[in-house]
């Protein structure tokens, strides 16, 4: 096992690195100007001296040379220069990742936005999860009871809706008819006692509400056809004819054989957590890392835009390493050596 | 047995719904206990203990731009929301009130030819500065900050606002409050320099060590000014939030200036739902931009908690027609001017340019579009004094007269295909504009209108970050101006008119080897850069905008541009919130925030 994960990890450098270049390839091609945003009124000469000490102009190798030295040196170095309060060399002249709108370093941007994008993307998600997995099993194993068909009913709903509907009709019906929640995020609320806390609840609910709503609803359905599959699999006769209880066989024999195609699912979806969600970011105005990314397309910030879509493709290699490993968790017959 | 299984998981539901409706009663009120409704969070307590009505007595206000600011430092970043956030902390010299008159702010009066301030061969300017002002550390504010703005933004390659100092040869400190602002030519309209958000002061102790190369990089900095304005930062989140407290060294609180101790500008969202947060909801008090369909804006405004402002400055919308020929046979030829030897086939005659002009209901466009935030104009320099009325025949949708037009100069359409022919040439135009809902649906318009005089219109819009980029490869660009006719809008910065009426000089003629001018219509004309000259030469205000008039009318006589639609900045504001008077459109909207008071 051990070596396995050192041999995946070993593959997946090479495999970031192309990705990195990939991406770079990609916006460049990309048409944008970091000044198009600027009013008429500043004249092209100016604008041309903006770009120049961007290093827009640069040629392409240049600015990628340039990105990964502060990704992969810069960067590091300076992270371990906060944690433990020391200085590693020429740290002044370090140059790190400086977005192109707002000339601060894009690391630190992140940071800022990580806090309200997991509070809110990853309680939706386990939300969801904890949801769709018990009303997937119910549904598959009271196959075409009411229960099934309201959940179906609700889980085809849920999905075919888009979040820029339920999003914006969970704003009207709650904030502008109820006046229960408020209609956008404070993302410098902090929680220092109860009553804070009830309002960090009535600030989440409403986004988390549909964002769950949407995961619950596709997770559902996955759990749901893969449980039915294992349900009519030899080995739970096997297993009921032996005599064991009901309760057992469903959740020892079948849940657990059902869940390795979900696990995938789910792990693929975590890294979508720090992504963000831009379209609920928008809707319910929280400035998380989906927000960040959308902004800094339209922007045409592309230190920014590479940064965050680099992070994002190194996360999804590292789940789906989790999630190869957790197979093996799941089916003692999954071996790796 | 299945029904009250039902009945239960209803009960169940409805207690859960019950559940959060008390809840949502219970914060609502220990918010109200509070004594700010807008504050969410109950965040009342301040840092200062206020005294009672004193400067820093009234609070928190929210403001909202949905476009949220980048940075501070306003020579960094020359978009209008990174201008308003900054403009709570920095001041200039001098700033516009919304009917574009010149108020001192940091100065101590507008220096004039009478006064002596300005020399009377309007070479150089003097501004006295007022005594006393402290920064917001504490510091005492002086001529050597004026000074060391000129040289950060001079010396600062990438500085946004370095146009603000041009044609300036030097800025001297004379004494502590005494700057000389000395100009390489007479300069009749001396005010760009340190005055408006756009150009404000920075403090030198600060920034000194952050020009040239070095701005970039100094964060902190650009992201917390120091300034001498209301209001201090206090925490700035890059396009998130802004929060700022009061200012206890601003000049005005002895004068219980600002009322309101605490700033947020929360950003994020889009128009629409900012808008309904401050007029249906009403948890916020300003909104910023409202760009929005003006029927939806009119029913939240029907709830009753706020109002719509509009400032008009000298925003318009207008066609800009190409005086060269865009035919993509031409191939490097296509558009450029070539020494006046590549006209367009028929829009350089300007009565047909008239004619299409004519036909359009601006009126609808505005009602369609852009509601209180447009009205229709006929002029390329829309604002007063140098307003023209010689073009108002086009505010009246004529589409008879422009039909009789355009049979009388010729264009009729011979081989009856419903399109007329000027000269062997059919009447057909490719109509360009950035992808904007508001400018499509104009464009549908127009494009009717043209139907009904036998114009035949193809549409086409680009990407904002497109067509306004810079990217001389892009065919797509506004400048390389791939098409007969594009629409967007143009403004000057300043009430002045002189910078912006030199666009459309021949020197700024589009070219491929003049890929920066202004001039994007490729109009050169001996008379109009005649009369340009004659107004940087002129310092009498009413022969300035006698000039202003005439230079209008000739664009708009020779077919140059179309003007369409006269644009205002369009906010919401709280009805609890007083003092705000007429929306700034020339200056920062927060121009008088220390003036603005909250009741009820």
């Amino acid at each position: 096992m051990g070596q396995y994960i050192i041999r995946r990890t070993l593959i997946a450098i090479p495999t970031l690195v192309v990705i990195s270049f990939v991406i770079f390839i990609i916006l460049d091609l990309a048409p944008g100007d970091p000044t198009a945003s600027l009013p008429l009124t500043v004249p092209p000469e100016v604008r041309e001296r903006i770009r120049e000490t961007l290093g827009f102009n640069d040629p392409f190798l240049i600015r990628w040379f340039k990105w990964m030295s502060q990704m992969f040196i810069a960067e590091p170095l300076n992270a371990t220069e906060q944690v433990f309060n020391v200085s590693l060399g020429d740290s002044e002249e370090r140059l790190r990742i400086l977005s192109w709108s707002s000339r601060a370093p894009v690391i630190d941007t992140i940071l800022e936005r990580l806090p309200q994008t997991i509070w809110v993307l990853g309680t939706a998600f386990i939300l969801g999860v904890l949801i769709a997995i018990p009303v997937g099993v119910i549904s598959a194993y009271k196959q075409y009871s009411a229960f099934d068909n309201v959940g179906t009913f609700v889980s085809m709903a849920g999905y075919s809706m888009p979040v820029f509907f339920t999003g914006v009709l969970a704003i009207v019906i709650f904030s502008v008819w109820l006046d229960w929640f408020p209609s956008f995020y404070d993302t410098t609320h902090k929680v220092t006692d109860f009553d804070s806390f009830v309002f960090q609840l009535k600030q989440m609910a409403m986004p988390v509400g549909v964002l769950a709503l949407f995961n619950a609803a596709a997770l559902s359905r996955f759990t749901r056809s893969s449980v039915l599959d294992n349900l009519n699999e030899d080995y739970v006769r096997t297993a009921r004819s032996k005599g064991l209880r009901e309760n057992r066989v469903l959740l020892r024999h079948v849940l657990r054989n059902s869940l390795i195609p979900v696990v995938t699912l789910i792990a693929l979806q975590i890294p979508g957590i720090f992504a963000g969600a831009i379209i609920t970011e928008t809707i319910f105005r929280i400035n998380g890392l989906g927000k960040y990314l959308i902004d800094s397309i339209l922007a045409a910030d592309i230190p920014a835009v590479q940064t965050l879509t680099f992070i994002f493709a190194a996360l999804t290699v590292f789940f789906n390493l989790i999630a190869d490993v957790t197979y093996g968790l799941l089916d003692p017959r999954i071996r790796y050596d | 047995m299945k029904r009250t299984k039902w009945l239960a998981l209803f009960a169940v539901f409805a207690m859960v719904l019950a559940a959060c409706g008390d809840s949502g009663g219970d914060g609502t009120t220990t918010t109200a206990d509070g004594g700010t409704p807008t504050t969410e969070d109950g965040t009342t307590d301040t840092t200062q203990a206020p005294v009672e009505g004193g400067a820093g007595s009234g609070g928190a206000i929210t403001l909202l731009q949905w476009q949220a600011p980048s940075g501070l430092n306003p020579f960094l970043s020359g978009g209008t929301k990174e201008l308003l956030a900054a403009s709570l902390i920095l001041e200039p010299l001098a700033e516009y009130s919304p009917s574009a008159e010149l108020v001192p702010v940091l100065a101590t009066e507008i220096p004039t030819v009478d006064n002596g301030g300005v020399s009377e061969d309007l070479m150089s300017v003097t501004w006295t500065l007022n005594e006393g002002i402290m920064w917001s550390d504490g510091t005492p504010f002086t001529a050597d900050d004026v000074v060391f703005t000129w040289e950060y933004c001079t010396q600062t390659p990438d500085c946004t606002q370095s146009s603000f100092f041009g044609g300036i040869s030097s800025v001297t400190a004379v004494d502590e409050l005494t700057v000389l602002v000395e100009f390489d030519a007479p300069t009749p309209f001396p005010y760009n320099a340190f005055v408006t958000y756009q150009s404000p002061i920075l403090q030198k102790a600060q920034f000194e060590a952050c020009v040239g190369a070095n701005a970039a990089a100094c964060t902190d900095e650009n992201f917390g000014p120091i300034g001498t304005g209301p209001y201090v930062v206090t925490d700035f989140r890059t396009n998130d939030v802004a929060s700022y407290e009061f200012n206890p060294n601003y000049r005005g609180v002895a004068a219980d200036k600002p009322f309101f101790s605490e700033v947020v500008i929360q950003g994020g969202g889009d128009a629409e739902g900012s808008a309904r947060s401050v007029l249906e909801l009403g948890e916020a008090d300003y909104g910023w931009n409202l760009q929005v369909d003006p029927n939806v804006l009119a029913n939240m405004e029907a709830a009753g908690n706020g109002t719509v402002k509009a400032g008009f400055a000298s925003n318009v919308e207008r066609l800009m027609i190409n005086q060269t020929n865009p035919d993509p046979a031409l191939g490097d030829l296509r558009s450029e001017y070539d020494g006046g030897n590549n006209p367009h086939p028929f829009l350089t005659n300007p009565d047909i340019v008239r004619a299409l002009s004519m036909a359009i209901n601006r009126q609808e466009l505005v009602d369609v579009g852009y509601g209180a935030g447009g009205q229709p104009t006929c002029n390329v320099w829309p604002a007063p004094p140098a307003q023209s009325t010689n073009n108002d025949w086009c505010l009246t949708q004529d589409v008879e007269g422009a039909i009789a037009l355009l049979d009388e100069v010729g264009a009729v359409d011979s081989d009856g295909d419903g399109i007329r022919e000027y000269e062997g040439t059919p009447l057909s135009v490719l109509y360009q504009t950035s992808t904007n809902a508001v400018r499509q649906s104009n464009q549908e318009l127009v494009k009717s209108y043209w139907d009904q005089i036998g114009v035949e219109t193809e549409l086409r819009n680009i990407d904002a970050s497109v067509f306004f980029g810079g990217d001389q490869a892009s065919p797509d660009t506004y400048q390389k101006f791939f098409a007969d006719i594009e629409m967007y809008t143009n403004g000057s910065g300043s009430p002045d008119p002189q910078t912006y009426m030199g666009n459309w000089t021949c020197d700024q003629v589009v070219t491929s080897d003049n890929f920066g001018g202004s001039n994007i219509s490729r109009y050169c004309s001996a008379d109009y850069d005649a009369l340009y000259q004659e107004l940087t030469e002129t310092a009498d205000a009413d022969r300035r905008a006698e000039i202003t008039i005439q230079l209008n009318d000739l664009t708009v006589n020779d077919g140059v541009m179309v003007p369409l639609i006269w644009r205002a900045s369009v906010s919401a504001f709280s009805n609890t919130i007083q003092g705000v008077g007429d929306l700034n459109g020339w200056d920062s909207e927060y121009w008088n925030i220390e003036d603005w008071t909250r009741s009820g």
